[in-house]
C-alpha cells in the first residue's frame, strides 16, 4: 500500500512538470501578448488539477493495465504459434479501435462538407452522412491492414524502412491523382487515427511479439506498428477520395 | 450542474473508447488463446485507473484549457490584432505572434501528450536505458514545435501542402541512411503517436482561425495540413537526435583516445 502511494506521488510530480509549459505558455499569451486579465480563476485551478490528477492515473493504469496484456496478449500468441489468429487479432485490434475513434469520426465529417463544397458528392445531408460513414470505414480497414503488415514484419524480420519509404511513394503517387480539396485532409487523417489508448496497447503487443521470438530485436523490430497506422490512412483516403 | 453533464458525458466517452478494446482483448483471450491472463484483478484495475485518468484529464483540459487556447488562436489570427489591411496583400512577417505561439504550442502540448509518455517509458526499457525518455520527447516536441510553425507559414503564404510534405520524405529518407539503425523505428513510430488528446483540438483551432482570417484563404481546404506537419517533422527531429547523440560519443571516445595515448 505504502508502495503505491509512493508510485502515485511520484507520478503526480512528473504530471506536474509535464504541464507546466503548456501552462505557461498560456498564461504568458494571456497576459504578456495579448493583454487580457485572467478569467475565472477557480475554473482554471480546478481544471488544471483535474488534468494533473489524470495523467497521473492514466500512467498509474498504463503500467500496470495496458501494457502487461499487450505483452501478454503477444507472448500467449507467440506461444500458441499460431500465425491466422495472431493475424486476426491485429486486424481487429487496428480496426476495432479505429472505428469509433472520436477525432475520426471529426474528421470524416469535416471531409465530406469538403467533398460537398468542391462538388465531389451532392450537397444534401444524406448524401454526406454516407460519405462520412463510407470514409470511416476505409480508414479503420486500413489501419487494420496496416497492424497486420506490421505483424507481418516483425514476424518475418523485414526491414522497416523499405516498406515505409514504399509507402511514401504511395502517397505522392496518390497525391498526384487524388482531387486537391481532400488531399489536405488525407494528410492529416494519418495522424489522427492512433489514440491515446491504441498506442501503447499496440506499441506493447509490437515490443512483447519481438522479444518472444528468437533472433528479433525489440528495438529494431519491436517498434514502427504505430508508423504503418499512420501512413496507410491517407493512402486509403485519397483512394476513397477518387473512387467517389 | 454543467460540469456534472460535461463529466458524465466525458465518461461515457472515454468508456465508449475503451469497451472494443476491452472485448477484442478479453474475447481473444478467452476464446482463442483460452488462458486466464496471470494477475487479472490487477489488470482489470490498471483499465479502471486508465478510464478514470484519461476521463479527469479531458475534462480538465476542457474546463480549463482549451477555451483559453481557442480564444487565444482566434485572437491572435484576427485582423484587428494582426494589423494587416484586408485589402493589401497578405505580408507572411505580419503574422511574428502567430508563429511564436504555434511553436509554443506545439512544443509545450507535445511535452503533455500521454501516449508519447507511454511510447517514451516504453522505448527506455526496451533499450536499456540507452534511449533517454526526456531527450526523446524533447526531441519531438521541438519536431511538432517546427512543424506547426512552418505549417502556419504555409498557410498564410497559401502554398500546395504537398510539396512541403514530399520534400520532408525525401529528407526523410535521406536520414533514415544517416541515423543509427536502432532508433529508426522510434522514429518513424514518434510521427504517430505526437497527435492526439492535448494537440489536436487547439493545433485545429489555431489552423481554422488562420484560414479564415487571412484574405483569400479557404478554410475548409486551407485549414487543414497542421496535423500532418506535426507527424513528419518529429520523425526528422528525432532521427537528428540520435545521430547526434552517436557523432557526439564518438568524439568523446575519439578525444578520450587521443589523452590516453597507449
Amino acid at each position: 500500500m505504502k508502495s503505491f502511494v509512493l508510485r502515485l506521488l511520484a507520478a503526480m510530480i512528473g504530471s506536474l512538470r509535464d504541464l507546466a509549459p503548456i501552462l505557461l505558455v498560456v498564461l504568458f499569451f494571456q497576459v504578456a501578448v495579448l493583454g487580457q486579465p485572467i478569467e475565472h480563476v477557480g475554473r482554471l485551478t480546478v481544471g488544471v488539477g483535474c488534468v494533473v490528477a489524470g495523467l497521473t492515473f492514466f500512467i498509474v493504469g498504463l503500467e500496470q493495465g495496458l501494457f502487461p496484456v499487450g505483452e501478454n496478449m503477444a507472448y500467449e500468441f507467440a506461444r500458441k504459434g499460431s500465425v491466422l489468429w495472431l493475424l486476426v487479432f491485429a486486424f481487429a485490434l487496428g480496426f476495432g479501435t479505429t472505428v469509433a475513434e472520436p477525432a475520426l469520426i471529426a474528421v470524416a465529417a469535416e471531409a465530406a462538407a469538403v467533398a460537398a463544397e468542391g462538388g465531389l458528392i451532392e450537397a444534401g445531408e444524406q448524401a454526406r452522412n454516407s460519405y462520412a460513414q463510407g470514409l470511416r470505414l476505409t480508414v479503420a480497414l486500413s489501419v487494420g491492414l496496416a497492424i497486420v503488415i506490421g505483424v507481418l514484419r516483425i514476424l518475418k524480420g523485414w526491414p522497416i524502412h523499405w516498406i515505409i519509404i514504399g509507402g511514401y511513394v504511395g502517397v505522392v503517387v496518390m497525391t498526384c491523382f487524388a482531387p486537391d480539396e481532400i488531399i489536405g485532409i488525407a494528410y492529416d487523417s494519418g495522424g489522427v487515427t492512433t489514440s491515446t489508448i491504441t498506442v501503447p496497447l499496440v506499441t506493447a503487443l509490437g515490443v512483447g511479439l519481438a522479444s518472444s521470438i528468437r533472433g528479433r530485436n525489440p528495438m529494431v523490430d519491436g517498434f514502427g506498428l504505430i508508423a504503418f497506422a499512420s501512413l496507410t490512412p491517407m493512402i486509403f483516403v485519397m483512394g476513397y477520395g477518387m473512387l467517389i | 450542474m454543467d460540469a456534472l453533464a460535461t463529466l458524465t458525458s466525458t465518461l461515457l466517452g472515454t468508456l465508449r473508447d475503451v469497451l472494443p478494446i476491452a472485448a477484442i482483448i478479453f474475447g481473444f483471450q478467452f476464446l482463442v488463446l483460452k488462458r486466464i491472463p496471470p494477475r487479472l484483478p490487477r489488470i482489470l484495475a490498471g483499465f479502471a485507473w486508465v478510464v478514470v485518468g484519461l476521463t479527469l484529464f479531458l475534462v480538465g483540459l476542457e474546463w480549463a484549457l482549451f477555451p483559453l487556447g481557442k480564444l487565444m488562436a482566434a485572437q491572435l489570427t484576427d485582423p484587428a490584432f494582426i494589423g494587416a489591411g484586408a485589402t493589401a496583400a497578405v505580408d507572411w512577417r505580419d503574422y511574428g505572434w502567430v508563429y511564436a505561439f504555434a511553436f509554443l504550442v506545439g512544443f509545450s502540448t507535445t511535452i503533455a501528450e500521454p501516449s508519447l509518455i507511454a511510447v517514451a517509458i516504453k522505448a527506455a526499457e526496451v533499450s536499456g536505458g540507452a534511449v533517454n525518455p526526456w531527450g526523446l520527447r524533447i526531441a519531438v516536441a521541438l519536431g511538432v514545435a517546427v512543424g506547426i510553425t512552418l505549417g502556419c507559414y504555409r498557410i498564410v503564404v497559401g502554398d500546395p501542402i504537398h510539396w512541403y510534405i514530399i520534400a520532408g520524405y525525401v529528407v526523410v529518407v535521406a536520414q533514415t541512411t544517416l541515423a543509427p539503425r536502432l532508433i529508426v523505428p522510434l522514429a518513424y513510430d514518434s510521427g504517430g503517436v505526437t497527435t492526439s488528446t492535448v494537440t489536436v483540438p487547439l493545433v485545429a483551432a489555431l489552423g481554422l482561425g488562420l484560414a479564415q482570417s487571412v484574405p483569400g484563404r479557404n478554410p475548409l481546404i486551407d485549414g487543414f495540413g497542421l496535423i500532418a506537419f506535426a507527424s513528419l517533422f518529429p520523425i526528422m527531429a528525432v532521427m537528428a537526435y540520435a545521430w547526434c547523440a552517436e557523432q557526439w560519443g564518438h568524439w568523446q571516445r575519439r578525444r578520450r583516445a587521443g589523452d590516453e595515448p597507449s
